[in-house]
C-alpha cells in the first residue's frame, strides 16, 4: 500500500535553550522530519508528569522534553535537574504499564545547538518508527492502554508526594541519576508504593464502568484471582469498594 | 536631487524651538540602535535620514551571515520600536545643512526635502502608486525593476508614507498630470511642497551615515555596466530576496533564465593600489559571498558556483564554520586566482572569465551569471559631510578616530557609529552604536531624563466577561513562510476553529501597517485575543504585545504560532506536510489563546550600581564609562593586577602605546571615586535578576556581598600553549605574544637574529579549535615591521594559511611585503616541519615548507621561530557560565543573545558581555564593545524601575494543603507560608518570582499555578495537538 507509519510526537521545549535551539535550526535551515508539535514552557522543570501522560493518553507515539544542559539552566531553581528526575519516574511508570519507555525522550539542547536539535529530532523519529504505533508496538489493545493511562494519570498527585518524600535527589551528573533510578532500592520503592496503588486504581476505574466479579477483573488485568482478591479486600477495608450481594459483583463505594 | 541655496522659509519660529539631547545622522541599523539606546537612557533623540525611510543598507540585504537570519525580519521590528518611541523624532528625506556650536550646545540646521506628500495625512494605502502612470527604476531594488514615480520606498518603510520622485513626475516636470492628487482620499498629496529649513538644538551628535558600495561602473571593472549578466553583490542580494525584482526567484537580468553555473569574483575595488581602487580590505565580502552561495544553493540545489578569491578572511565569530559549510556544498569550487573578464557571448549573453592556477595554468571558462563582490566605500559626498561637521577623515576618507576610542571623532561632542569609521559588519556597527550612547551619556549625564517622555497607551478594555473572540493573522514573511506553507489555506482553516472570528494573511505581519491593522481589528471587530502565525516569540513577542496594548487590550491576550523557525524553514522540501503542521500549530495556539488570562506587569526598583567581572582593558573601559556617567561600579579581577592580557601586549599596527595607555587607564580606574576595585578576587555566589543582583566576592580572605543592578562579563581570553613546532622544548621558539615581549626588551637573540620565521594558525583553525583567532595575522605583521625597523637586515618569513589583515590593516600587510618580509602559504594537510639542527657550526632551527607555486620543499634556517598561538577562552568561563546562568558557544566563548543585533547582551536581562570573552579581538574592537556594554547597561541603570513580567506564580488558597512542596523547590525564595483564617497557606512574593513554574509541577494539590503557563493552558495545547495529527498517517 506504500503506507509508512508516521509517529506523532509532542515536544515540550524550555524557552531559553531547546526552544532557542529549535529556532536556530530554523534560522540555519537544518531540515528535520515534520512529526513533532511543540509546546513552549519557560523551563523543562515545568513539565508535569501529567503533561507527559496526557499526551500519551491522547495517542501520541512519542513525547519529547528539551531543556538546558545540566549546570546551564536559565533559572537558579535548576529545573532541568528536576526534569531529569521526572523523566526517570515517568519512564518507570510507562514500563509499569507495559509501554516502551523509549517513547519518552529527554535531551539537552543549548541555544547555540541548532544542528543538534535537528539531529536529535531526526533520530527520535527514526526510533519511534522502529517502535511502531503506541500500543500496537507493545501489543496492548487500545482499551487496555486507555485504562492503564487513566489509572496512572489519576495517581499523579500521589506520585508527586512519593517523589518529594522518597525520590528527591540531587546529583551533578546524568550517570548518577541513571544509577540511582535503576537501583534496587528505587525498584523496591516503586513496588511497595506505586505498583499496588496502580492496580487498585485500574480496578476502581473498571468498577466505575460496571460491576465486576473477581474472575472478570482478573481476566481483564491479567492477574491471578488471589491477587485480585487481595486488592479487593484491602480496597474494601479502605472503603473504596464493596461486594454487592445481589449482583454477586464488586461495585465502587 | 540637486540642492541649490535654500529658498525655504523658517517654518519653526524661535517660539517653538526644537530642542533635543542628541542628533543621530544616518538611519541605518547603527543609527537606529544608537537612537533606541539613547531614548531608553532618557535622552530625546532626533534621528535624521536622507533617504525616504530609515533602514539603511541592511534593509536591502536578503539574509545576514553567519546565521542566515532574514535581514528585514530582524531589522524591521527596530523600525517600529523607533517609530513608537516617545523619545525619538524621526526626520526622513532630510539633509544636514549646517552645524554650529560646540559639545553640549550644538545648533544643527536641517533641510527637509519636499517629498510632495504631507506625512501626517498619508496612511500609506498606496492608491496613488496604483494610479501613477509613470514608471521609474526602483532604487531599493538596485534599479533592477521598475516602480511608480510615487511609491513607498519598501513595504516595511518607516514612516510608511509615499514620496514622489521629482525628476520623473509629469506634474513636477511639465505640470501635465495630477492623477495622484485626485485619487488620494486623505488629501495627502501636495505637489507644491517646498524645502523646509528646520533648526534643532542638541548636546551631542552621532554620525552614522554608513557606507556606499564600490561602484565598478566607473572603471568598467569586469564588464559591469556593459554586460547584463555581470552584477554587484548588492544587486544579487535584491535578486535573492522575496521582495526583490524577481520576487525571490533566482533569475539573471538578460533573459530572466535561472542560472546554472555562477561565478563570484572577490575583492572588487578592494585590496588594490591602482587608481580608482581601495587599498584596504572591505572585511565583509568573503563571508557575504559565502552566504550568497549558500542561498543560491537553497534556491536551486543544482546550481554550480565558483568563487575566485584571494585570501579567505573568515575572521569573525563562527565565520570559519560558515566557510566550511559553503565549501562542503556540492558543486562549489573555491579557486585562488586573480581573474579578468574574457568576453560576453553574443547569443547566450554568458560571460567568460580568465584565471590561472598552479596546476592548470591559464584557463578561460564560461559562466551564465557573474557576481562582483564589491567592497565598501566611504559614503557619497563624504568630504562635504566632514566639512559640515568639522571632523577629520583618515587617509581612505572614512571618519578619523582614535585607536583608544574608536567611537570619538576629531571634534568633541561628535561621535561616530557604524561603517563610517571603516569597513565593519553589522554586529560591530551595533556595538559601536550602543557605545556611542555611553559616550553621549558621559557627556550629557546632567541632562539625562529632562526631556524624556513616557509612552501613553489607550485605556485597557475589560474583556473578562466576554466570550473569546480570536483574530488570527498569518504571515507570509515575504516568501520565507509563503514559499513552503500554503498561507491562504491556513487562513481558511483558522476560520473554522472555535472562537476565531477573524483571520487574514499579511505579507509582513511585523510591518507598521500590519501592526496598525491588528490594533484596528481589535477595536473594530471587537477581538479580545490575537494569534499571530509567523516567526518566533523569542524575538517578536514584545512587538505584538505592544500592538495589543495599542488596540486597548491586555498584552497577555497575545499568542504566537511559530510557523517559520519551527516549520517553513525546517521543512522547506515538504510543502504539504509543512502546511498541515502549520495548521496544527495554529490550532494549538488558538486553543491556548481562548483561555489566556489578562496579567498585570509591575515595576521593580533598580539598584543603580554595576558589577564588572574582569579587569582587563574591556572591563576597565566599561567601568570608567559607567562611573563617568555617574554610576557606582564594582570591578572584580581574579589576578593581583588590573590589565589582563594587555599587560603582555606592547605593539599594535596602529602604533598605539599599549603600556602607556594601560597604566593611564589603570590609574584612572583606581582614582575614580565611584569605582571599587577588588583584585585577587573570586566570585563565590551570584543570584538575583535584572535591577537587583546579589553577588558574593571573596578577596583578601573575606567575602563581601555586592548588590548591583547590572552585570558586565569581561573575563577576557588566554593564549594557547603550543605543543607543536618544538615549543617548550627549544627556547628559541616563542609565541607571538612572547615575541612582542622579547622585542620590547630588545632581547639580543631576537633583535639580532639573522633570520626569523613566524608560523600562523597554531592551535586553531583545526579540529580542536574550529575558529580563527582573528588577531594573529595583524600581530605577526606588527612584530615583523617592528623587527625590520630595529634590524632592517633581518630575513623574516611568515608562513600562513590565509593572511587575514582585514580592514585598514591591509596597508600594513602591503608595507611588510614591500619591506621584503617573505610570505609563504601552506595547506593545513601539509604543515611546515621544524627541527633543531646544526649548519656550518651554528645551531639553527630548520623550517621545511612546501613552496605553494613550485610545489617543491624549501628549507628556511632560522635563529628564532614565533608561533601565532591561538586565542583560547578563559579557563574561568565555565565557572562564570554556571554562576551567572549565561551560555557558552561550542568554542567556549560566551554566547550573546543575538549574533547580529544583540552582540553585547545576554539573553538574560541585565547581563552584558564585552571584550575577548565574546571572541578574540583587537584592542580598539574590545574598547568599542566595552563602551557598547556600558551603553546597554545604562539603559537599565538610568531608570528607577524596570518592568517585571506578569507571568508569575499564584496560589489558590482554597486548594493549598500547606505541604511545602513548592517552597522546597523555589530557590528564589519566592514562596512563603502565611497564616490565614483557614490555616497556614503558601503565598508568592511577586518581585522574587521568575516565572519558571517549577512549583506548579511539584504541587500535588494543583493549588499553585504558573500564570500564562497554567496546567489548563498547557492541557489545552496538548489536547489540541492530538486530533489533526491523525491526518498525518
Amino acid at each position: 500500500m506504500g503506507y509508512e507509519f508516521e509517529p506523532k510526537i509532542l515536544g515540550f521545549l524550555c524557552n531559553w535553550c531547546c526552544y532557542a535551539g529549535a529556532d536556530l535550526a530554523g534560522v540555519s535551515r537544518y531540515q528535520y522530519p515534520t512529526n513533532m508539535r511543540i509546546i513552549r514552557v519557560m523551563c523543562s522543570g515545568r513539565v508535569d508528569p501529567a503533561f507527559i501522560l496526557r499526551a500519551f493518553s491522547n495517542g501520541m507515539d512519542g513525547v519529547f522534553v528539551g531543556g538546558c544542559w545540566l549546570g546551564e539552566c536559565h533559572y537558579v531553581t535548576e529545573g532541568n535537574y528536576e526534569a531529569l528526575s521526572v523523566m526517570h519516574i515517568c519512564k518507570k511508570l510507562l514500563k509499569l504499564i507495559g509501554v516502551n519507555p523509549e517513547r519518552l525522550r529527554l535531551e539537552w539542547v543549548s541555544a547555540s545547538q541548532g544542528i543538534r536539535f535537528a539531529e536529535v529530532i531526526t533520530d527520535f523519529v527514526k526510533k519511534l518508527k522502529e517502535l511502531g504505533p503506541l500500543g500496537i508496538g507493545e501489543g496492548i489493545d487500545a482499551d487496555g492502554l486507555k485504562l492503564k493511562f487513566e489509572a496512572v494519570r489519576s495517581l499523579v498527585p500521589y506520585i508527586k508526594l512519593v517523589e518529594r518524600e522518597r525520590l528527591r535527589v540531587h546529583f551533578e551528573t546524568e550517570d548518577e541519576y541513571d544509577k540511582f533510578f535503576s537501583s534496587e532500592e528505587v525498584d523496591r520503592l516503586f513496588r511497595e508504593l506505586i505498583v499496588d496503588k496502580l492496580t487498585i486504581s485500574q480496578i476502581l476505574l473498571l468498577l466505575r464502568e460496571r460491576p465486576l466479579s473477581t474472575g472478570e477483573i482478573s481476566e481483564i488485568l491479567g492477574l491471578s484471582q488471589s491477587e485480585v482478591s487481595r486488592y479487593l479486600n484491602s480496597s474494601a477495608k479502605d472503603g473504596l469498594v464493596r461486594f454487592d450481594e445481589v449482583q454477586k459483583c464488586f461495585v465502587p463505594v | 536631487m540637486e540642492k541649490g541655496p535654500v529658498e525655504g522659509q523658517f517654518v519653526n519660529s524661535t517660539a517653538e524651538r526644537n530642542i533635543g539631547d542628541v542628533m543621530v545622522v544616518g538611519g541605518g541599523i547603527s543609527g537606529i540602535q544608537a537612537s533606541l539606546d539613547l531614548a531608553e537612557t532618557g535622552f530625546k533623540v532626533y534621528l535624521v535620514e536622507s533617504s525616504p525611510t530609515i533602514g539603511g543598507k541592511m534593509a536591502q540585504l536578503d539574509k545576514t551571515f553567519p546565521t542566515n537570519d532574514c535581514s528585514m525580519c530582524i531589522e524591521s521590528p527596530k523600525f517600529i520600536e523607533c517609530n513608537r518611541h516617545p523619545n525619538i523624532e524621526i526626520l526622513t528625506y532630510t539633509e544636514v545643512d549646517r552645524v554650529e556650536g560646540e559639545a553640549g550646545d550644538f545648533k544643527v540646521t536641517l533641510i527637509k526635502k519636499p517629498r510632495y506628500i504631507i506625512e501626517d495625512k498619508c496612511r500609506g494605502c498606496t492608491t496613488c502608486t496604483e494610479y501613477c502612470p509613470v514608471k521609474v527604476p526602483d532604487k531599493y531594488n538596485q534599479n533592477l525593476s521598475l516602480n511608480k514615480c510615487t511609491h513607498i520606498y519598501f513595504s516595511q518603510a518607516v514612516p510608511l508614507v509615499t514620496y514622489i520622485d521629482p525628476d520623473a513626475c509629469l506634474y513636477l516636470q511639465d505640470e501635465k498630470c495630477n492623477i495622484c492628487v485626485g485619487v488620494c482620499e486623505n488629501n495627502a498629496i501636495d505637489l507644491h511642497q517646498k524645502e523646509e529649513k528646520v533648526e534643532v538644538e542638541v548636546g551631542a551628535i552621532i554620525l552614522s551615515p554608513g557606507y556606499e558600495i564600490f561602484d565598478p561602473k566607473l572603471r568598467g571593472d569586469y564588464g559591469y555596466g556593459k554586460m547584463e549578466n555581470v552584477i554587484t553583490s548588492l544587486d544579487f542580494e535584491r535578486i535573492l530576496c522575496s521582495t526583490g525584482p524577481y520576487e525571490g526567484e533566482l533569475r539573471r537580468p538578460s533573459d530572466g533564465q535561472h542560472p546554472k553555473n555562477m561565478a563570484w569574483i572577490q575583492c572588487v575595488g578592494s585590496r588594490q593600489v591602482i587608481p580608482g581602487g581601495n587599498s584596504y580590505c572591505s572585511a565583509v565580502c568573503c563571508t557575504y559571498t559565502q552566504k550568497q552561495v549558500i542561498l543560491a544553493k537553497d534556491h536551486d540545489t543544482d546550481i554550480k558556483a565558483t568563487i575566485f578569491h584571494n585570501d579567505i578572511r573568515s575572521f569573525g565569530k563562527d565565520f570559519e564554520r560558515f566557510y566550511q559549510r559553503t565549501e562542503n556544498l556540492p558543486g562549489i569550487r573555491f579557486i585562488r586566482s586573480y581573474v579578468s573578464i574574457g568576453k560576453e557571448l553574443p547569443e547566450s549573453k554568458n560571460v567568460t572569465i580568465k584565471y590561472s592556477t598552479t596546476d592548470d595554468g591559464v584557463k578561460e571558462e564560461e559562466f551564465d551569471f557573474v557576481v562582483l563582490s564589491v567592497g565598501l566605500n566611504p559614503p557619497d559626498g563624504v568630504e562635504e559631510l566632514a566639512d559640515k561637521f568639522g571632523i577629520e577623515l583618515e587617509s581612505h576618507r572614512f571618519c578619523k578616530t582614535n585607536p583608544v576610542n574608536p567611537i570619538e571623532t576629531s571634534r568633541p561632542g561628535i561621535f561616530v557609529s557604524g561603517a563610517f569609521r571603516g569597513p565593519i559588519d553589522i554586529p560591530e556597527s551595533v556595538m559601536a552604536a550602543s557605545g556611542a550612547n555611553a559616550l553621549c551619556s558621559q557627556l550629557l549625564a546632567y541632562r539625562r531624563g529632562k526631556l524624556a517622555r513616557e509612552r501613553v497607551y489607550p485605556p485597557e478594555r475589560d474583556v473578562s466577561g466576554e466570550e473569546p473572540r480570536i483574530g488570527v493573522f498569518v504571515c507570509h514573511c515575504g516568501a520565507n513562510i509563503g514559499r513552503v506553507v500554503d498561507v491562504p489555506s491556513v487562513v481558511e482553516y483558522a476560520l473554522t476553529l472555535p472562537n476565531v472570528v477573524h483571520a487574514q494573511e499579511d505579507l509582513f505581519t511585523c510591518s507598521t501597517d500590519a501592526a496598525r491593522e491588528i490594533a484596528d481589528a481589535i477595536r473594530e471587530k471587537g477581538l479580545n485575543r490575537v494569534v499571530v502565525a509567523a516567526c518566533t516569540p523569542r524575538t517578536h513577542e514584545p512587538l505584538f504585545r505592544d500592538t495589543l496594548r495599542e488596540g486597548g487590550i491586555n498584552p497577555y491576550y497575545f499568542e504566537f504560532a511559530n510557523i517559520r523557525e519551527h516549520c517553513s524553514w525546517v521543512h522547506s522540501r515538504e510543502k504539504e506536510a509543512a502546511t498541515r503542521k502549520a495548521k496544527d500549530i495554529v490550532r494549538m495556539s488558538v486553543a491556548r489563546a481562548a483561555i489566556l488570562q489578562p496579567l498585570q506587569e509591575f515595576q521593580l526598583p533598580v539598584d543603580k550600581r554595576g558589577l564588572i567581572v574582569g579587569g582587563g582593558i574591556a572591563g576597565m573601559t566599561s567601568a570608567l564609562s559607567l562611573a563617568n556617567q555617574g554610576f557606582e561600579v564594582y570591578l572584580v579581577e581574579k589576578d593581583t593586577d588590573l590589565g589582563g592580557i594587555a599587560r603582555r601586549i606592547h605593539y599594535t599596527l596602529d602604533e598605539m602605546d599599549v603600556q602607556a595607555y594601560l597604566s593611564d587607564i589603570i590609574r584612572k580606574v583606581y582614582q575614580h571615586p565611584l569605582i571599587h576595585v577588588s583584585t585577587d578576587a573570586t566570585i563565590t555566589e551570584a543570584s538575583g535578576y535584572v535591577g537587583n543582583f546579589v553577588t558574593k566576592v571573596k578577596s583578601g580572605g573575606r567575602v563581601r556581598e555586592i548588590k548591583h543592578g547590572i552585570t558586565i562579563i569581561a573575563t577576557g581570553a588566554e593564549e594557547y600553549k603550543p605543543t607543536e613546532y618544538l615549543y617548550g622544548q627549544d627556547d628559541r621558539v616563542f609565541t607571538l605574544l612572547e615575541l612582542g615581549e622579547q622585542i620590547a626588551k630588545r632581547e639580543a637573540g631576537v633583535v639580532n637574529a639573522e633570520s626569523l620565521v613566524m608560523i600562523q594558525c597554531v592551535g586553531c583553525r583545526n579540529e580542536d579549535r574550529n575558529y580563527c583567532s582573528r588577531v594573529c595575522c595583524n600581530n605577526a605583521i606588527t612584530c615583523a615591521l617592528k623587527l625590520k625597523e630595529i634590524n632592517p637586515q633581518m630575513d623574516i618569513y611568515i608562513i600562513y594559511r590565509d593572511m587575514r589583515t582585514y580592514g585598514f590593516a591591509e596597508d600594513y600587510y602591503r608595507e611588510a611585503a614591500d619591506r621584503e618580509v617573505k610570505f609563504i602559504r601552506y595547506e593545513p594537510d601539509d604543515k611546515p616541519q621544524v627541527e633543531a639542527t646544526e649548519e656550518g657550526g651554528k645551531q639553527i632551527l630548520r623550517v621545511t615548507v612546501t613552496d605553494p607555486i613550485l610545489g617543491n620543499k624549501i628549507a628556511l634556517d632560522a635563529d628564532a621561530i614565533a608561533l601565532a598561538a591561538a586565542v583560547i577562552p578563559s579557563a574561568t568561563n565555565t565557572e562564570i557560565c554556571r554562576l551567572f546562568k549565561v551560555p557558552l558557544n561550542p568554542d567556549g566563548f560566551f554566547q550573546e543573545a543575538h549574533v547580529k543585533l544583540r552582540p553585547v547582551d545576554f539573553a538574560a536581562d541585565g547581563v552584558f558581555l564585552c571584550g575577548t570573552a565574546h571572541y578574540p579581538k583587537h584592542i580598539p574592537e574590545s574598547i568599542s564593545q566595552a563602551y557598547g556594554a556600558a551603553g546597554r547597561a545604562v539603559t537599565i541603570l538610568s531608570k528607577d524601575s524596570v518592568t517585571a513580567s506578569g507571568a508569575i506564580s499564584e496560589v489558590n488558597e482554597d486548594e493549598c494543603i500547606a505541604c511545602g512542596a513548592c517552597i522546597s523547590v523555589c530557590k528564589y525564595g519566592a514562596i512563603e507560608f502565611h497564616d490565614t483564617p483557614q490555616g497556614r497557606k503558601a503565598r508568592v512574593i511577586p518581585v522574587l518570582c521568575k516565572g519558571d513554574g517549577l512549583c506548579n509541577s511539584k504541587c500535588p494539590a494543583g493549588a499553585i499555578s504558573a500564570k500564562h503557563y497554567t496546567d489548563e493552558q498547557i492541557f489545552a495545547e496538548i489536547d489540541a495537538a492530538a486530533p489533526a495529527l491523525v491526518e498525518v498517517r
